[in-house]
């Protein structure tokens, strides 16, 4: 059967399964739109290429599956390189396919040329640039499997003009040759084997439970783990939801915002089980006055991840898809005697939970509590995407998360913007959940052209923006770290009319100034099914985020809100 | 006369200390952009490369790359790791300093006028170079030798007058084993 390149392309991502393409036309990609006509492939047309690739890693992070996206050359590829940085950073699979200019021109400077394979060659797993027709079935196959496998990330398959033109004729690779890619899966049975037995005899064992057990999709052997041994576990920004925050021995979020018993835990501890996180300095704080007299077993996939940070006493590289359930086999039957350890826990519980203090009446809304009424009202397959700020803190720490894969934020590159597009994504991904975005006044104003996606293709997501009229978490740190000397950060809650905005997009618009409005708007948003909605909460504009351990600081050091100091 | 404005003065361009430095070789895909990806990675995480050869193997689908690191600027272990994760990169071996025959090869142009020119040509004699090229006041010469060895000849020819100097990146295969010599009460230690 010959094919064009075009058509060889379209029908490889069909042989991936594929089901939807995140996207925008332009030259050099053209060829390809054609067939993509006559493609089941669901194809949704984004308003900036940015959205096309936060879109994908949203349908990722929501089905498990990788998203794909599809864009031009030049300022469509340089466009989508930031979200492409973000699925680096947080190991989402994504496949980027970028259009080029023809081989003949590549290097001349044409029209619309960039050296996309180079600039995104430092935040891609890997990528390719594709020269001739017949290669288009094996590198697609190659792209979705480096992309799934061994730590996901995002791939980038750069597609010139003329190759899409080309005639082949169609294969499709029985097998993949990739001598220099073979993932380790298996841990060393022997080091699983010391793990099991250090974590026997700790007295005051944590599990740290990072990304990873997320895209592992872990989260039972985890809760398994936790309970037959009772060890505590703490939560990272990407791992919310991996145990239920109501289970007994789930202690929170650690780290620069996260809650005093998590954050004290680790420091306390004289173990940690460290699975499918990197510490990262913003869980570290500083890192050589991290938990230190902690011994650490540190099970990744990604060997370099694995004393990169920490030295890991028990390093054990591997797949938590089968290192989990032979690390589980081996550990004794009974749980651990660890009363005292669990008491001190439970004491920090008691006397330091998170909490903010309440509006007084006819003072504005406190953002915390936006975040807990949207909890309250949330089914359970809801999913709640963030953007970068104080509000995401707020969400990650007030929402009660339930179930793994219901939390979809920009950890390890924070990118503002990330959110009503991710959100997008998901909900294709998962249509039959309801998606709530909580989103900054700054961050909804960097891509929220893509309600306007949301309205033309019917994805109804709701979106409350926690308006506090500034760059919230910039202000706060201009707060605390310089007299109070506000350096562009203010924004204004009036503008831009977030009402008029989500009516001119298409969508439904509220605002609400008081408390007791709340609650009703969020049934009100929860009740619309056909198209966004977007509330305009008008919140406290000084509420900060606490606890805080400051930029530098070791995690003893970690700061209180002022209504929980003075006890300690 | 030759600018020489442009000369790297001698002591640019050393040997790593002994012992910080280590050679790792490096079998990768012979494809486009492999080198681009290993030298990005290497500036990316803030790694020093010291010396880089690179040539295609035996086999047309490889390439072999010898990298001199100094491992000054993080763990050898990190660096591996990191190199690892590069799809085209098939394997890496370590080659201790201590184990391993190493090489790099020069070509240098210096003034070699009147009763220079006898002792030029003595270096050349004692250093097994070669005179490359013959010109009426300078001579190019090619040495290929040890670094440490090579930077002595480079050291002798900067007093003659350097004109133009060339080294290669460093190239180094494993030492081999040898017969053990036996005595008549058995092996010696
Ligand atoms: C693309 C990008 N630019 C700048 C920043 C730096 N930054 C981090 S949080 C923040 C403020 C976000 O403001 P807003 O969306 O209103 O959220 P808030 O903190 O007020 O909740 C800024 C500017 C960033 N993370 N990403
Ligand atoms: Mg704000």
């Amino acid at each position: 059967m010959k094919l064009t390149g075009a058509q060889a392309l379209i029908k490889s991502l069909e042989m991936q399964g594929v089901e939807t393409i995140f996207g925008l036309p332009g030259g050099a990609i053209l060829p390809v739109y054609d067939p993509l006509l006559d493609s089941p492939i669901r194809h949704i047309l984004v308003r900036h290429e940015q959205g096309a690739g936060h879109a994908a890693e949203g349908y990722a992070q929501a089905t498990g599956r990788p998203g794909v996206a599809m864009v031009t050359s030049g300022p469509a590829a340089t466009n989508i390189v930031t979200a492409i940085a973000d699925a680096y950073v947080d190991s989402i699979p994504i496949v980027v396919i970028t259009g080029q200019v023809a081989t003949s021109s590549i290097g001349s400077d044409a029209f619309q040329e960039t050296d996309t394979t180079g600039i995104t060659m430092s935040v891609t797993k890997h990528n390719w640039l594709v020269t001739s027709a017949s290669e288009i079935p094996r590198v697609v196959a190659e792209a979705f499997h480096v992309a799934t496998s061994g730590r996901p990330g995002p791939v980038l398959i750069d597609f010139p003009k003329d190759v899409a033109n080309q005639v082949m004729e169609w294969y499709w690779p029985k097998r993949l040759d990739l001598p220099g890619y073979q993932p380790t899966t298996k841990g060393h049975p022997k080091m699983i084997e010391q793990a099991a037995a250090i974590i026997a005899g700790a007295e005051r064992p944590v599990i740290y439970a990072g990304g990873g057990v997320m895209r592992a999709g872990v989260a039972g052997q985890v809760l398994e783990l936790a309970e037959r041994t009772g060890i505590p576990v703490v939560t990272t920004l990407m791992a919310r939801g991996i145990i239920p925050d109501s289970h007994p021995l789930a202690l929170g979020m650690p780290g620069m915002h996260g809650c005093y018993t998590a954050v004290t835990a680790l420091q306390r501890a004289d173990l940690l089980i460290t699975l499918g996180a990197r510490f990262d300095d913003r869980v570290t704080g500083k890192v050589d006055g991290f938990a230190p007299v902690a011994k650490v077993i540190h099970i990744d996939v990604d060997p370099a991840e694995v004393g990169k940070v920490r030295r890991a006493d028990i390093p054990i590289v591997g797949d938590l898809r089968s290192v989990l359930p032979e690390l589980i086999r081996r550990l004794p039957a009974e749980q651990l005697r660890i009363a005292p350890w669990i008491g001190e826990i439970r004491g920090w519980q008691q006397r330091y939970p998170l909490s903010y203090e309440p509006s007084a009446s006819g003072r504005p809304i406190k953002p915390q509590y936006v975040v807990e009424r949207i909890s309250a009202a949330a089914t359970p397959d809801t999913i709640l995407v963030s953007g970068v700020g104080q509000h995401q803190m707020w969400a990650s720490q007030y929402f009660r998360f339930e179930r793994p894969n219901g939390w979809i934020n920009s950890g390890g590159l924070g990118t503002m913007g990330f959110a009503v597009p991710a959100a997008i994504g998901a909900k294709v991904g998962r249509p039959g959940s309801t998606v709530w975005v909580i989103d900054g006044d700054g961050c909804f104003q960097m891509t929220a052209q893509e309600l306007v996606t949301a309205s033309a293709e019917r994805i109804p997501i709701k979106v409350a923006i926690l308006n506090n009229g500034y760059l919230g978490m910039v202000r706060q740190w201009q707060e605390m770290f310089y007299e109070e000397r506000y350096s562009e950060v203010y924004l204004s809650p009036d503008l831009p009319d977030y009402v008029k905005w989500a009516e001119a997009m298409g969508g439904v618009g509220f605002r609400v100034e008081e408390e007791s409005e709340v609650d009703p708007v969020i049934e009100k948003a929860n009740q619309i099914h056909d198209r966004p909605v977007v509330i305009d909460f008008r919140v406290d504009t000084f509420e900060k985020v606490y606890p805080m351990v400051p930029a530098g600081s070791t995690n003893d050091e970690i700061v209180l809100p002022p209504h929980q100091r003075g006890e300690r | 006369m030759t600018d020489r404005s442009n000369l790297v003065p001698i002591g640019g361009i050393r040997t790593p200390v002994e012992g910080r430095h280590h050679i790792l070789s490096v079998l990768v895909e012979n494809r486009a952009g492999v080198l681009a990806r290993v030298a990005l990675l290497f500036s990316r995480r803030g790694y020093n490369i010291y010396s880089l050869a690179v040539a295609p193997t035996d086999d047309e689908r490889f390439s072999r790359l010898t990298m001199v690191v100094d491992v000054e600027t993080a763990s050898l272990e990190q660096i591996t790791k990191q190199l690892h994760k590069l799809i085209n990169v098939i394997k890496i071996s370590e080659v201790d300093p201590s184990q391993a025959v190493e090489y790099e090869c020069m070509l240098a142009t210096v003034a070699a006028e009147g009763h220079n020119r006898a002792k030029v040509m003595e270096l050349v004699e004692l250093y097994d170079g070669e005179i490359v090229d013959v010109g009426v006041d300078q001579l190019t010469l090619m040495f290929a030798l040890p670094p440490g060895r090579l930077d002595d000849v480079e050291a002798f020819l900067a007093e003659f007058g350097l004109v133009e100097l060339q080294r290669t990146g460093r190239i180094a295969l494993g030492k081999l084993p040898k017969p053990v010599r036996r005595t008549k009460r058995g092996k010696v230690s």
